[in-house]
Parts: structure tokens; C-alpha cells; sequence
């Protein structure tokens, strides 16, 4: 059908053929270019935040500057980074063609939730630019967001505006996983990376629009002063947090489910072997989702709500350790006695497991009411949180990148400097928190600007500080790595093979090294699981084909 | 509420009897290149709209659950204030809503049925229906902002309302403002969709093989009905 040597990246050329693409596997490189450019702000305001506190008294700048550099590093990377980065970049490349589709059901919807992301990130940024800085942290909080800068109705008007663009992305891959399936791609033969999508796309359907909601009463809230979130007003600002949790606990899920279906895939990709317990992981995920519902009380149990539902909310929270721990024995199952083999995506996949575990654990702790009343607000949170949505969720995308990379871009990249960055970010990224882990523990308080008055108590949080500074900056120079090599393998990668990891999935097996504008010349007839290598023939010359050799 | 329902599926009743044939729509040229047969089109189109369909009643889910905790929190503001709502104006309200669903139904009916004229009509029948409430609504509100009855902070009962300047009564006419607005916005977008949807139906877009759209704008209208049909009796009755 298509000419020999035309792909999705040659068929058609020029900014305009980008920008108004409906071709599932551009508009994820549309996202990869616009997450990767909100991470890199959002990053510089991390790295201003542990510059202030890398020593203590005034490093170099005041409280309220200080509030609203962490307050614009939580809004960019939750809500622009982290929320629309795997499903919107390698969602959107890879799920189609995993379930052998040539498109997602609704390829201009695509586009359009493409450009309602970017119109909510551009109002977020030049709001913050423009009117005022707002310095509530990510979480809007009244009566912070009530009075104070007006700049809050720009940023909660953004929030509205990117909510929308993740509930069409999850509605589009749910009708894509329901309607789309290629002849044979059975429910237990999809590739676990998209039933994790899918349990994804089911949260952001579901819970997005109750954030959609409590931005538009505060927006009121703040324009009008409706009295419904403002104490002064006779409003109830707990009750805020309630609706805000609603959505803000689930979206933690919509962060961290799809990093743990790229896991699975590299997992049995560099283990060749069966994931151990498909089925398990498969559903865990949905169990997560619908757990995931239930358990926003327990960011609020400092915060006066009544002791009955705060057990209640302690006890459904520690339930969610079960499907995650289903996962986690599961990864490490598939692993032994498979032919592991440490390529950098499976580096990424290790250091996720690890540092997932220790996220997910101390998670756990805080969910126990008595030991949360201690540690509620000190860096012990910051960094649980940190352990699990930057060495869960964002490791997890950077796995998948690495693991997708020579599909998307038909190039390799240089595999050493691979590895050198991977151990640089995993050094990094501990000593910045596991750092805050021993602090928080200590009682330093998380979003103050300054610790001075704490050191007659604790001398060792001068040095602790540091070295979470220290850290972040190894981490910093590790993800330039990435972006430098990542570069360097578009100008002069060596060609990939179509498959060059030995995997036996269809995006590997059924197209070419970079795939054809509409993914496949023919639909594909599925006649196996996602990873039976044993069965996949077309990618070893079968069993017999092998001992012969021998 | 059941009647919307029963008219839901007395749609979806007579669209699988009228199925389009795939052959049909594929002539038609309706059918994009990454679907492999009409059906499977017409089905996501379908599932994509009940999808979005339960995200608006996640949206509107919100503001009930705000009504809720006031009105469990204050339950006299809350009984008193809402005898300043006309239930007559409410009812005559859902009466025109219903009917609207009901021809908007019977549209869905006569364009599987190739009755385009009957479908115009009805169409416009719907549209009608809806600029009747919207006007109902506006003499509602503009009588509530006469008498000092805002949103908010410029909430300052006068002209005989003064007894309804007391703690908590702001709140209850914000949430009123607020859940009959959205509501409102999502009534003037369905009226958008109908002139668009009957535009194209007179340019002969639609027919038996081919009427997506309009089954989905009807999906939609029903929606905005049934929600309605929740607001009235909680804002209005008690």
C-alpha cells in the first residue's frame, strides 16, 4: 500500500504536517516535546528549592519567593509533567499499535486533547508570569488560595483547562481498548503496559471531572466569593480538601499505574520469559484504580475530620498494599531463572522496583494514624512522595522511553553513556531522598524556606541538607546526560532493527523499524500472548531453528 | 426520570432494527480508514459519548455532594430559603425539558427511518423547547438579582426579602446560582449542537446508513434532562 521506505516520520514533512497531525504515534512526540520542556522548568524550580535550603538561613531567597518556586514546581510537574506524560507520549505512540490498531477511535479528539493541554499549560505559566505569583503549593488550599494573589483564578482556570485534555485521553483509549483490538487480541492478550493504561484512562475518566468541579468553586470562590470553601465567608475549607483529595488521591494512581505497565513489559522483554502471573497484574491494576477511589481521607487526618472515618480511610489505605504487592512479587518472579539481561531499560526497571518498594512501604507508614500524626508535613512525606512519583512514575517513563526509543525515532542510542547516566540518577536520586527521609523522621518541616532555628536541636540537618542538595544536582547532571545522548542518537544514532530487544509484542514484531503512517500494512491476526517467546516464532525461527545451529 | 429512560431505549431499540448496512456507509465515504467496518464506527462514536456522558455527571456530582452537606448542616436556611424558588416556574421548566426529550427521541426515530422533513421538525421542536426554558430561567433569575438575591458577595436581600438576610442563606443561593447556571451553560451548548446538527441534516449529511451525530446530540439532550430532573425537586420542592 505505502511506497518501500516511507514511514509515519517521512510521509509527510514540514511544521505544519506536526501541528495539525491526527496520527496517534506524531501527537505522542508532540507531548514528548512539550512534557520534556514543562520538565525542564519544573525541574529548575526543584533545583532553586534545594539551593535555598542547601544551607541554612537565607541562601538566596525570601520566604514568600520560596513558597511560590515549590508552589510552581508542584502545579508543572504534577499537573504538566507527570499526569499527561505516559499515557500522552507512549500511550499515545504505543498503545494502537500494541493492540494491533491503526489509529485510536477518535484521532482528532487526539489532537484536540493535544492542544487543550498546551492552551492550560501556556495559561498556568503566563498567568504566573503576568499577574502574580501564587504560593498556595500545588494543592490550592483555602483559605491560601481564597485571598491572597488573583493569580490563583489563572492557575485554577489552567488546571480546569489540562483536566479536560487528560479525561479525552482516557476516554479515547478506553474506546480504543474496547472497539479497536485486532482480530484475536483477546482481553488476556493485551500487553500489560495496556491494561495499565487502561485502568489509567478509567481513573481519569472518573475522577478528573470532580477536580474540574472543585477549580470551578474555587474560581467562584475567589471571583464571586460564594461562600462554599472560604472560613470567612462561613465556608468550609476542609470540606475543599475533600473535594480536592477526591480527584488528587486517584491522580496519583493516574501517575504511577501506566509507570508500572511499562515495568511489566520490560520485565518480561529483558527476562524473555512469561510475566509471571499475567492475569494478577493484569487486574491488579483495575483493583488499584477502584481501590484508589476510596482512600482519599488519609491526606486528612491531621486536618479535623472525625476519628471514625479516619480508620476507616487508614484501613482502606493499607488494602491498597495488596495489589501493589501482587505486582511487586510478581516483577521479581518473572525475573528468576528468565535470561535477564541488563540493558539500560532494564536498568530503569530495577531501580523502579527498588526504589518503588521503598516509596510504596513508607507509604504504608504514613497511612498509620498514629505514625502520620508525627510525621503529617515534615520531609518524611515529601520524600515518601518523592520515592514514588519521581523514582516510580517518571523512572518508570524513562524506562519506556529508552525501551521505545528506537521505534519511535529508528535510532539507537550509545548504550555505555546509557548506563553511566542510570547509575548517576540512581545515586542521585537517593541521596537526595532518603536524605529527607531521615530529616522528616526528625521533624524537619516540609515548605519552609529555612531550618536555622531547628539546628540547636539537630546540628546534623546543615549536613543532611546538603547532601540532599548535593544529590539533586547528581540527579540533575544524569537526566542532562539522558537529554545529551538522547540528542546525539537523532543527529547520528546507528539505525535500530525492527526489533531490536528480541521482544514479541506487535509494536516489535508487526512493523517495520519505524512504523508505516497507518502502523501496519495489514491488520494483524493475534495467535498468542504478549509474551510467549517460546511460541514466537517469527522473531526466533522457532525452537527447532535454534538447536539446529547448535 | 423513567420516562427519559424509556425513551433512551426506545432510541437504542429502534437503532439496532434499523442497522445500518456496512456496505451502505462505506459508499457513503463516512467511514474513516482506521475503522474496518461501520458498525465498529458507529459503536465507539457510541461508547465515547456514554463515556463522556458519565464524566458530566462526575462534574455535576460535585455540586450535589456541596448541596448536600449544606443542606445536612442547615436544614432550615435551607427549607426556608427555597420557598423563595417558584415551583411553578421549576415545574413548567421540567415539563418543557421532558417534552424536548421526547421529540429529540423521535428525531433519532425518523432519521433511521430516511424522514428527514419529520426530523427537521422535531429538531426544531427540541430547540424551541429549549429556548423556553432558557427564557423561563432568565425571568427567574432577573426576579431573584431585582430583589438583591446574587451569588455571592453581592448578596443583599431588599423589597421584602429582608427576612431572608440570615447566616447560611448566601451559600444556599450560590449553590442555586451555580447548579442551575452550569446547568443553563449546558442547555445554550445543546442548543448550539442542534442548530448544527440540523443544519447538516437539511445539507442531507444524514440518512439511515449514516446518523451518528444526531443519536449522540440526542444521547446528550438527555443528559441535560435527567440532571434536571434531579435539580428541581432538591432546589425547588424541598
Amino acid at each position: 500500500m505505502s511506497a518501500p521506505g516511507q514511514n509515519y516520520l517521512n510521509a509527510s514533512t514540514g511544521l505544519r504536517s506536526w501541528l495539525l497531525t491526527t496520527d496517534h504515534k506524531r501527537i505522542g512526540i508532540l507531548y514528548a516535546v512539550a512534557v520534556t520542556t514543562f520538565f525542564l522548568l519544573g525541574g529548575i524550580f526543584a533545583l532553586l528549592v534545594r539551593t535555598e535550603l542547601a544551607a541554612p538561613g537565607e541562601t538566596i531567597m525570601g520566604p514568600d519567593t520560596y513558597n511560590q518556586a515549590f508552589t510552581l514546581h508542584g502545579v508543572v510537574m504534577v499537573f504538566l509533567v507527570i499526569i499527561p506524560a505516559i499515557p500522552g507520549i507512549l500511550g499515545n505512540f504505543v498503545l494502537p499499535i500494541q493492540i494491533g490498531a491503526k489509529d485510536v477511535a477518535f484521532p482528532r479528539l487526539n489532537l484536540f486533547s493535544w492542544y487543550i493541554f498546551i492552551i492550560g499549560a501556556l495559561l498556568a505559566l503566563s498567568g504566573w508570569l503576568v499577574i502574580g505569583q501564587v504560593d498556595t503549593g500545588w494543592t490550592f488550599y483555602t483559605p491560601y488560595s481564597s485571598d491572597g494573589s488573583t493569580s490563583v483564578l489563572w492557575l485554577t482556570t489552567a488546571v480546569f483547562i489540562a483536566g479536560f485534555a487528560s479525561i479525552l485521553t482516557g476516554l479515547n483509549f478506553i474506546v480504543t481498548v474496547h472497539k479497536m483490538r485486532a482480530p484475536g487480541m483477546t482481553w488476556n492478550r493485551l500487553p500489560l503496559f495496556v491494561w495499565a493504561i487502561y485502568a489509567t484512562a478509567i481513573v481519569q475518566v472518573l475522577a478528573t471531572p470532580v477536580i474540574g468541579i472543585t477549580m470551578v468553586l474555587l474560581f467562584l470562590e475567589r471571583l464571586m466569593q460564594i461562600g462554599i470553601f472560604d472560613p470567612a465567608l462561613g465556608g468550609d475549607p476542609v470540606l475543599f480538601q475533600h473535594f480536592f483529595w477526591f480527584y488528587s488521591h486517584p491522580a496519583v494512581y493516574i501517575m504511577i499505574l501506566p509507570a508500572m505497565g511499562i515495568i511489566s513489559d520490560l520485565m518480561g522483554t529483558f527476562s524473555r520469559q512469561q510475566v509471571s502471573g499475567y492475569t494478577f497484574i493484569a487486574l491488579s491494576s483495575v483493583a488499584i484504580a477502584f481501590l484508589g477511589f476510596l482512600v482519599w481521607g488519609h491526606h486528612m487526618f491531621v486536618a479535623g475530620q472525625s476519628a471514625i472515618s479516619s480508620i476507616i480511610f487508614s484501613m482502606l489505605t493499607f488494602l491498597i498494599g495488596i495489589p501493589t504487592g501482587i505486582k511487586v512479587f510478581n516483577w521479581v518472579a518473572t525475573m528468576y531463572k528468565g535470561s535477564v539481561s541488563l540493558k539500560t531499560p532494564m536498568l530503569y526497571a530495577l531501580m523502579f522496583l527498588f526504589l518503588f518498594t521503598i516509596g510504596g512501604l513508607t507509604g504504608i507508614m504514613v497511612g498509620v494514624l498514629a505514625v502520620d500524626v508525627h510525621l503529617h508535613d515534615t520531609y518524611f512525606i515529601v520524600a515518601h512522595f518523592h520515592y514514588v512519583m519521581m523514582g516510580g512514575a517518571l523512572i518508570g517513563l524513562i524506562g519506556g522511553l529508552h525501551y521505545w526509543w528506537p521505534k519511535i525515532t529508528g535510532r539507537l542510542y550509545n548504550e555505555t553513556l546509557g548506563r553511566i547516566a542510570a547509575v548517576l540518577v540512581f545515586i542521585g536520586f537517593n541521596l537526595t531522598f532518603f536524605t529527607q527521609f531521615i530529616m522528616g523522621s526528625r521533624g524537619m518541616p516540609r515548605r519552609y524556606h529555612d531550618y536555622a532555628g531547628l539546628l540547636e536541636q539537630y546540628p546534623e540537618f546543615t549536613a543532611l541538607n546538603l547532601a540532599s542538595t548535593a544529590g539533586s544536582y547528581i540527579l540533575a547532571l544524569g537526566l542532562f546526560m539522558i537529554l545529551f545522548y538522547a540528542l546525539l542518537s537523532l543527529i547520528r544514532g546507528r539505525k535500530a532493527p525492527a526489533n531490536p530487544w528480541g521482544a514479541v509484542t506487535l509494536e516489535w514484531t508487526h512493523t517495520d523499524s519505524i512504523p508505516e503512517l497507518h502502523n501496519f500494512e495489514k491488520v494483524p491476526l493475534v495467535t498468542r500472548g504478549p509474551y510467549d517467546f517460546h511460541l514466537a516464532d517469527d522473531v526466533f525461527g522457532g525452537r527447532d531453528a535454534v538447536q539446529g545451529t547448535t | 426520570m423513567t420516562f427519559t429512560w424509556l425513551m433512551t431505549s426506545l432510541a437504542d431499540a429502534t437503532q439496532y432494527r434499523a442497522q445500518p448496512s456496512p456496505r451502505m456507509s462505506e459508499s457513503s465515504g463516512t467511514l474513516k480508514h482506521y475503522f474496518v467496518s461501520s458498525e465498529q464506527q458507529f459503536d465507539a462514536a457510541k461508547m465515547g459519548m456514554w463515556l463522556f456522558l458519565v464524566t458530566e455527571v462526575l462534574l455535576f456530582s460535585g455540586m450535589f455532594v456541596a448541596y448536600a452537606v449544606y443542606r445536612a448542616w442547615y436544614p432550615e436556611v435551607f427549607a426556608l430559603s427555597s420557598e423563595l424558588l417558584d415551583w411553578r416556574l421549576g415545574g413548567l421548566n421540567t415539563l418543557v425539558l421532558l417534552a424536548s426529550s421526547f421529540t429529540v427521541a423521535l428525531s433519532i426515530h425518523f432519521i433511521q427511518k430516511n424522514e428527514k422533513e419529520k426530523t427537521v421538525v422535531l429538531l426544531l421542536l427540541t430547540l424551541l423547547c429549549a429556548a423556553a426554558f432558557m427564557v423561563v430561567k432568565y425571568f427567574e433569575y432577573t426576579g431573584k438579582w431585582s430583589h438583591g438575591i446574587f451569588p455571592g458577595a453581592g448578596f443583599a436581600p431588599h423589597d421584602g426579602y429582608e427576612a431572608y438576610n440570615i447566616a447560611y442563606a448566601p451559600q444556599f443561593f450560590s449553590i442555586y446560582f451555580v447548579m442551575t447556571g452550569i446547568h443553563g451553560v449546558h442547555v445554550l451548548v445543546g442548543m448550539g449542537i442542534f442548530v448544527w446538527i440540523v443544519s447538516r441534516v437539511v445539507r442531507g449529511h444524514f440518512s439511515a446508513a449514516y446518523y451518528t451525530p444526531v443519536e449522540l446530540a440526542g444521547l446528550y439532550w438527555h443528559l441535560v434532562d435527567i440532571i434536571w430532573i434531579f435539580l428541581f425537586p432538591l432546589l425547588y420542592l424541598i
